[in-house]
């Protein structure tokens, strides 16, 4: 009895913190419609700053100083983040905002290292905090008490603040509608910094608090992004309230989970998070929110199949392809597989993300599970590598089934968030539960069969289920579920209109690229040898999408040139500097800001320019989108009517 | 005269706590014209909502085709031959314009499902022939996020005839048109009702438009009917008049025509 009270006590100091960095990326939701990746990364930058600073003014002012001053710092860091990044996208899909955020929280993470250094920190106890309160005969912190003590002050703090003054009132009036209080006069645009600082600030502060309880890492961002993305899926994003209890009932099921299931204790938040979805797809507190937006991958410019001649182009290419093993070594060719399998890996993602319009963040979950799938059957059931690689892609399928079907009750960016945190789940399964998949030891032994062993023959495998996957997905493209789902992509509206089960086709989707997926994992496996718990973690889906977004978001298969891109340049970027994150992330902040379209969708827009000039008149309106209004030739209609500059996504009501 | 296509009774919905439509009653027969006609504001677009299962009923019934529409989706609403179009155009701005009316063709057929085989080569002479009846047909090939937006408009008609519906939704189908267009599309739209006796329900705030067309009107004031009949009635009813003098020089100058 006494210890449940304890494990009460300390689930509820926990749920502080995390309070704090949910309740920031809330309100910057609310208002900004940015989902902030990189808050976790200000969470961390709050705690290395925090650390720096109690360790040089000691004693109490020094400590508490420190602790409000490294949160003031960082959310100063944040205003200047959103006045040079973030107001180039606010306009844009959703999808770019969240790569662009991640591609800050990966130049953090290197730079965090640069200026502190890869070991754990430990900062000072708290003045005046540092003993323990007696409780049923049991010692609780003091430290704790104080911070369960100080969630429901700041919420009470952020209810006053906007609900008693006036800046408050404003950023209410903006969640609600925007338009209206640009009307007013108000100055949106320092409303927006405003609000972006505020919501750092308590990032900020989650981290500060956080360094007399816990180790500063450079690895606290993406675990706490992770928690944060999970407690407002539960809450509603855009809540501070439901921010508060959804942080409150995981921090718990994670104190007690850690009793009931010692192994696999996030699983109770898995099946939670799930009964909340069921019953309220928006969270406890959210309010549903119409996909308004533009999603990522809609092109003005009608998808064609491929002609006679682009299809002998692209025979002649992989043709070539299968000459490499003449005159390459073998470490070239080991690397040639690895960029065949991610190919697949991308196109698999691709179709998801382009034809689908459902921006995954964390596709690597059906990789990792079709790698894990091919190994569980390699080396405990004693298959043949035909087999594993035809079964193992199984255990990716039924992943896709069960969280897909969660998955696409939700749009958007709640899809966004969700999809990442399955795949931590599932990442949290293959790393906590030692007895069957090794934990972080992985498993090794997953050898390919004697006749796939040389590494000329396992990248002709490689090349050929990769080649025939990428030939089945564009085939699918262009089948009439791949309209249905590009329908649904358009205008789910319409859609639902013109009888079409949203949902259900979506599910299809998702469990469609997460079959290609597995099945690249299960190949993956066989390259490497081994599988590790980092095949299904978040920067392998990080690495889908830039490879998705670096081929070309509006193209039909772009990921492709995308993948080998990338890869390459990735193998090359690491031999080349230790900073590697910090020039991956760079690289994605600078595609979505200057080059959206990516490699493939800017080679296509040449080539329509050049031939929109070649026949110049006629029917070269193509290349030029929107801008001209359309001539409308028809006999009924007459001119001078309204052209629509952007695709109007969802009718209002 | 023929069952009705479509019984609705006391249809109400409220917003929290404003009454968006109340007690809202009427039938509409085979190849009938009816005009729900009323201010901005006054519920019409939630009307059509609730007919096509968009948005849930607080109270009221909705018949269909003899059938109780309670529980429906839109999509099964649609699968009993109910054509809809949208205030704002909803279209696929990523595809073709008969790529547009090809979907809808296949979704018809029950054909989407598949996962082979080219889509854009199946049922194109009928999205042809759909296109050619709102006067389309050459802009087939055309991209359809670079419509004029009386194009889309038409569009959308098109896209409402593919399964062949017995009725016809359509909220401000004219909005955003240029008034000879307007004329244009509407009376083609009472051709193509006519023909296939087809009940249309259409709102529109072009009074020319509305009392050229009508078979019948209903006037929609704050979520109630205060009104309805021929268009002579309609025209002649003080409490009409009286509603649309805020609105001004619509009523005012059809009045005078
Ligand atoms: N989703 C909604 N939430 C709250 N109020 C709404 C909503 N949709 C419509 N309303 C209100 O219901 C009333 C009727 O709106 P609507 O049916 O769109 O009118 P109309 O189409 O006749 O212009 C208006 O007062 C409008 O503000
Ligand atoms: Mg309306």
């Amino acid at each position: 009895m006494e210890f449940i009270v304890v494990q009460f006590l300390t689930g509820l100091a926990s749920a502080a913190s995390l309070f704090l960095v949910a309740s920031g990326l809330s309100i910057i939701f609310g208002v900004t419609r940015i989902v902030n990746f990189a808050h976790g990364a200000f969470y961390m930058l709050g705690a290395y700053v925090a650390y720096t600073l109690t360790e040089r003014f000691e004693g109490f002012f020094g400590f508490w100083g420190g602790i409000v001053a490294a949160a003031l710092v960082v959310a100063a860091v944040g205003a200047l983040l959103e006045i040079v990044l973030l107001r180039r996208i606010y306009r844009a899909p959703e999808l770019f905002q969240l790569l662009a955020t991640f591609g800050v929280t990966l130049m953090v993470q290197d730079l965090v290292v640069m200026i502190w250094g890869p070991e754990d920190l430990v900062g000072p106890r708290a003045p005046g905090l540092r003993g323990a309160v007696d409780i049923l005969g049991l010692a609780v912190p003091t430290y704790d008490l104080f911070l369960i003590v100080l969630g429901p002050l700041v919420l009470g703090g952020l209810w006053i603040l906007f609900h008693r003054t006036r800046w408050g009132v404003l950023v209410r009036a903006a969640t609600q509608d925007r338009d209206m209080v640009a009307a007013l006069g108000v100055n949106q645009t320092w409303l927006f910094t405003s609000v972006f600082a505020l919501g750092i600030f308590l990032a900020g502060l989650g981290g500060a608090l956080q360094i007399p309880r816990n180790a500063v890492t450079h690895l606290m961002d993406l675990s706490i992004i992770v928690e944060v993305f999970v407690v407002v899926v539960i809450g509603g994003l855009g809540s501070v309230l439901g921010a508060f209890i959804a942080a409150v009932l995981v921090s718990e099921l994670n104190a007690f989970g850690i009793l009931i299931f010692p192994k696999i204790s996030i699983v109770l938040v898995f099946l939670v998070m799930a009964c909340v979805l069921i019953v309220r797809p928006w969270g406890l507190l959210g309010r549903p929110e119409g996909p308004a937006r533009q999603p990522a991958g809609l092109s003005i410019r009608p998808w064609q199949p491929m002609s006679q001649n682009q299809r002998l182009v692209m025979l002649a290419v992989v043709v070539a392809a299968g000459f490499a093993p003449f005159v390459t070594g073998d470490y070239a060719l080991t690397v040639l597989a690895e960029i065949a399998v991610f190919a697949l890996f991308a196109a698999s993602l691709h179709f998801l993300m382009t034809v689908g319009g459902l921006a995954s963040f964390g596709h690597a979950a059906y990789f990792g599970l079709g790698a894990y799938g091919a190994a569980f059957a390699t080396t405990m059931f004693g298959m043949p590598m035909i087999g594993s690689l035809l079964l193992g892609p199984l255990l990716g399928v039924a992943g896709a089934i069960l969280f897909g079907w969660f998955c696409v009750r939700l749009s958007g960016v709640y899809f966004a968030m969700l999809t990442l945190a399955f795949a931590q789940i599932a990442w949290s399964v293959a790393f906590q539960w030692v007895e069957v998949t090794g934990g972080d030891n992985g498993i090794l032994g997953v050898w390919p069969a004697s006749w796939a062993a040389s590494p000329a023959a396992f990248y002709w495998l490689a090349l050929a289920v990769s080649v025939a996957g990428i030939v089945a997905l564009r085939v699918l493209v262009f089948s009439p579920f791949g309209y249905a789902l590009r329908a649904t992509r358009d205008s789910a509206l319409r859609s639902e209109a013109i009888g079409i089960d949203r949902s259900r086709v979506q599910w299809a989707a998702f469990v469609i690229a997460g079959t290609f997926a597995g099945i690249a994992g299960a190949l993956f496996a066989f390259l490497k040898g081994s599988v590790f718990p980092d095949n299904l973690a978040i920067p392998m889906s990080v690495d889908g999408l830039v490879m998705v977004l670096l081929g070309g978001i509006e193209t039909v298969s772009g990921a492709v040139v995308g993948a080998i891109v990338y890869k390459a340049l990735a193998i090359w970027l690491v031999s080349q500097t230790d900073l590697s994150k910090l020039v991956l992330g760079a690289i994605i902040v600078l595609l979505v800001v200057a080059f959206p379209k990516g490699i493939v969708g800017f080679a296509e827009d040449l080539l329509a320019r050049r031939r929109a000039k070649a026949d110049d008149g006629g029917a070269a309106a193509r290349t030029t989108p929107a801008k001209a209004p359309a001539k409308a030739p028809a006999a009924t209609s007459g001119s001078g009517a309204a052209p629509i500059a952007a695709p109007k996504m969802e009718a209002a009501r | 005269m023929s069952a009705p296509i479509l019984e609705v009774e006391k249809l109400s919905k409220s917003y929290g706590g404003v009454h968006a439509v109340r007690g809202v009653s009427f039938t509409l027969a085979a190849g009938e014209i009816l005009a729900l006609i009323g201010p901005n504001g006054a519920g019409k677009s939630t009307c059509f909502n609730m007919l096509n299962g968009q948005i849930g009923r607080d109270t009221g019934s909705v018949k269909i085709l003899g059938r109780d529409t309670t529980g429906l989706r839109p999509r099964e609403i649609w699968r009993l031959g109910v054509g809809r179009t949208f205030q704002i155009t909803a279209t696929y701005p990523s595809m073709t314009v008969r790529e547009n009316v090809q979907v809808a063709l296949l979704s018809h057929h029950r054909e989407l499902g598949r996962l082979f085989g080219f889509a854009g080569a199946r049922h194109r002479a009928e999205a042809d022939r759909l296109l050619g009846l709102v006067g389309m047909r050459d802009l087939a090939e055309r991209p359809c996020g670079e419509l004029a937006y009386g194009d889309l408009k038409r569009l959308e008609l098109a896209i409402a005839l593919v399964n062949e519906p017995k009725l016809l939704l359509m909220d401000e189908p004219t909005a955003g048109m240029a008034p000879r267009e307007r004329v244009a599309l509407m009376r083609l739209t009472a051709t193509i009702a006519r023909e296939q006796s087809i009940g249309v329900l259409f709102t529109e705030h072009d009074m020319d438009v509305v009392f050229e067309h009508a078979d019948r009107i209903m006037v929609l004031n704050r979520g109630s009917l205060i009104a309805g009949g021929t268009p002579a009635e309609v025209r002649n009813n003080p409490d009409v008049k009286a509603v649309y003098l805020g609105e001004g020089s619509v009523y005012g100058g059809e009045a005078a025509a």
